[in-house]
């Protein structure tokens, strides 16, 4: 069913009791082509791109829980290419051009607002950091501006701009950046390929993976054996404990994210906006409540919630920002579980098994990455070999001694 | 993580007054080691999910690195040791 204004009108006189589910619920077939680990965001948009773009139609995702029940609906939905380095830029511009047709891509409204993302500074170093990064930003196309103080006092009166530590001396502005409605993305890309008559396996948990003279033959799962000619893993917060059952050593480690949102307010803040002198970042949500979070809590964890010293820390970063904040009631706080990896990159890669293909490492950044992570995958997947925007992705690039560190702070998956 | 973590030389103290490093399983090499082993203590790592050993540091109380082993799935706290006790954890 193609969903438009018309189709709305439709149901509307008809009493809404014409609508389908949005997908099916197959039993899994006993062989695919091609298998995919992990129904998130990017294993949904990797089934999705491999079916519509690179024509490989007998494929499933297989999914533990239920589809977008990791870190796709955990997020603070954010949606920006204000990257530095060379290996990183090009592909999260290549992810927000993606972002800017989804919805007539998938015929779904995921609720794109490109309202603009501010990255606050607050001395000359710090200044002239963002100065850099905005440089390279325009080095490869991306549009940046830097804001000086009294523009930013025009445009955000309520940030403390004369704090006696961090003074807001100016701030890096995307304005093609902005947020999504996470959940919206997932279920869109979950439509798209059912359509394309990609099986969805949900409550389906991979328990093993066969191998046959060194190659995959296919997964144990709790529904049972399936085969297949070419195995995928996009089961990021859970990579390591899937990339064992095939033998795989990866230089990931599990940390927990926490993400807080308040009671609903009026309009109040219409960007997104980052503190430089924390890591917070926060934006209003079109319910109304402010999405907000900060640096992840440190300590390895596979348990979807954090610490209170953590959410602390992030509560007093918000109002040390924007003293207004400390009036408003938080309403929830959650936490998803990150594969943090050893350069704060992704991996997009081969692996040292020819049939088995990994997506991983998204640390806290992967919700923005989610369409390209999902082209990518599936070039890489129907090609074998990587497409331009993420060759850089590599999963030997730690050894070989190319790592792509945005924050400049070496291997240590916790500080990045 | 838990809230409190058993020091064995300040006794229970608030998880605040520690400061995590991280995975304590990875034992330095020696300066001329092959670089594949160099290789796997910077960037391999088990994550594994359940028992686990972690460097922390008790920075608010006696500034000793501790071996705290816990459970990052459940958050229990097994053991809190001395982490010059450790064998070849050692720094």
């Amino acid at each position: 069913m193609r969903y438009s204004a018309f189709s709305i009108f439709k149901q509307a006189l008809a009493g809404n009791l014409g609508w389908k589910p949005a997908w099916r619920e197959p039993q899994p077939k006993p062989h695919y082509d091609v298998i995919i680990v992990g129904g998130g965001g990017h294993g949904l948009a990797t089934a999705y791109y491999l079916a519509k773009e690179f024509g490989v139609r007998n494929i499933a995702v297989v999914e533990k829980g239920y589809l977008g029940s990791g870190n796709v609906g955990r997020n603070t939905t954010i949606v920006r290419s204000n990257y530095m380095l060379p290996g990183n830029e090009p592909f999260y511009e290549f992810s927000l051009k993606l972002w800017e047709g989804l919805e007539q891509e998938l015929n779904y409204n995921v609720m794109l607002s490109q309202r603009g993302i501010i990255s606050l500074y607050h001395n000359d170093s710090q200044r002239d950091h963002y100065t850099r990064r905005g440089n390279a930003m325009m080095m490869e196309g991306v549009a940046a501006e830097q804001l000086d103080r009294d523009t930013l006092k025009k445009m955000l009166p309520f940030l403390n701009f004369d704090h006696a530590r961090f003074p807001i001396i100016g701030g890096l502005l995307q304005k093609r950046a902005g947020t999504a409605r996470h959940d919206a993305v997932a279920w869109g890309f979950a439509r798209g390929a059912d359509r394309l008559g990609v099986d969805l396996i949900q409550n389906c948990e991979v328990t093993g993976i066969r191998r046959e003279s060194g190659v995959v033959t296919g997964v144990e799962t709790t529904k049972g054996f399936i085969g297949c000619n070419k195995l995928a893993l996009a089961a990021a917060g859970n990579t390591s404990r899937v990339g064992e059952m095939a033998g795989l050593k990866l230089p990931i480690e599990s940390h927990v994210l926490q993400a807080f949102v308040t009671e609903g307010l009026k309009p109040c803040i219409d960007h997104v906006i980052t503190y430089g002198a924390g890591h917070f970042y926060i934006s209003q949500s079109d319910k109304g409540g402010l999405v907000f979070g900060a640096e992840i809590d440190g300590y390895s964890s596979y348990a979807q919630r954090g610490n209170l010293a953590t959410a602390e820390h992030v509560m007093e970063e918000g109002v040390t920002m924007i003293p207004g904040l400390s009036r408003v009631r938080v309403l929830r706080a959650w936490g998803g579980v990150m594969d943090m990896s050893m350069d704060g990159s992704p991996i997009i890669d081969r692996t040292p098994i020819d049939n088995l293909y990994l997506n991983c490492g998204w640390c806290y950044g992967g919700f923005k990455a989610t369409p390209a992570s999902g082209f990518c995958f599936a070039y890489l997947i129907a090609k074998g070999e990587s497409h331009h925007v993420a060759r850089a992705l590599r999963l030997d690039r730690f050894e070989r001694g190319f790592p792509i560190d945005e924050a400049g702070v070496g291997t240590q998956p916790n500080l990045h | 993580m838990a809230s409190l973590i058993p020091c064995p030389h300040c006794g229970t103290r608030p998880r605040q007054e520690f400061s995590v490093r991280g995975d304590a399983t990875p034992v330095r090499p020696a300066p001329m080691a092959a670089d594949e082993v160099w290789n796997d203590y910077m960037h391999v790592r088990a994550n594994p999910r359940g028992r686990i050993r972690e460097h922390w540091q008790h920075i608010a109380g006696c500034r000793r690195w501790l071996v705290v082993e816990r459970d990052n799935f459940t958050h229990e706290v097994f053991s809190v040791s001395d982490a010059s006790l450790e064998q070849g954890g050692a720094r």
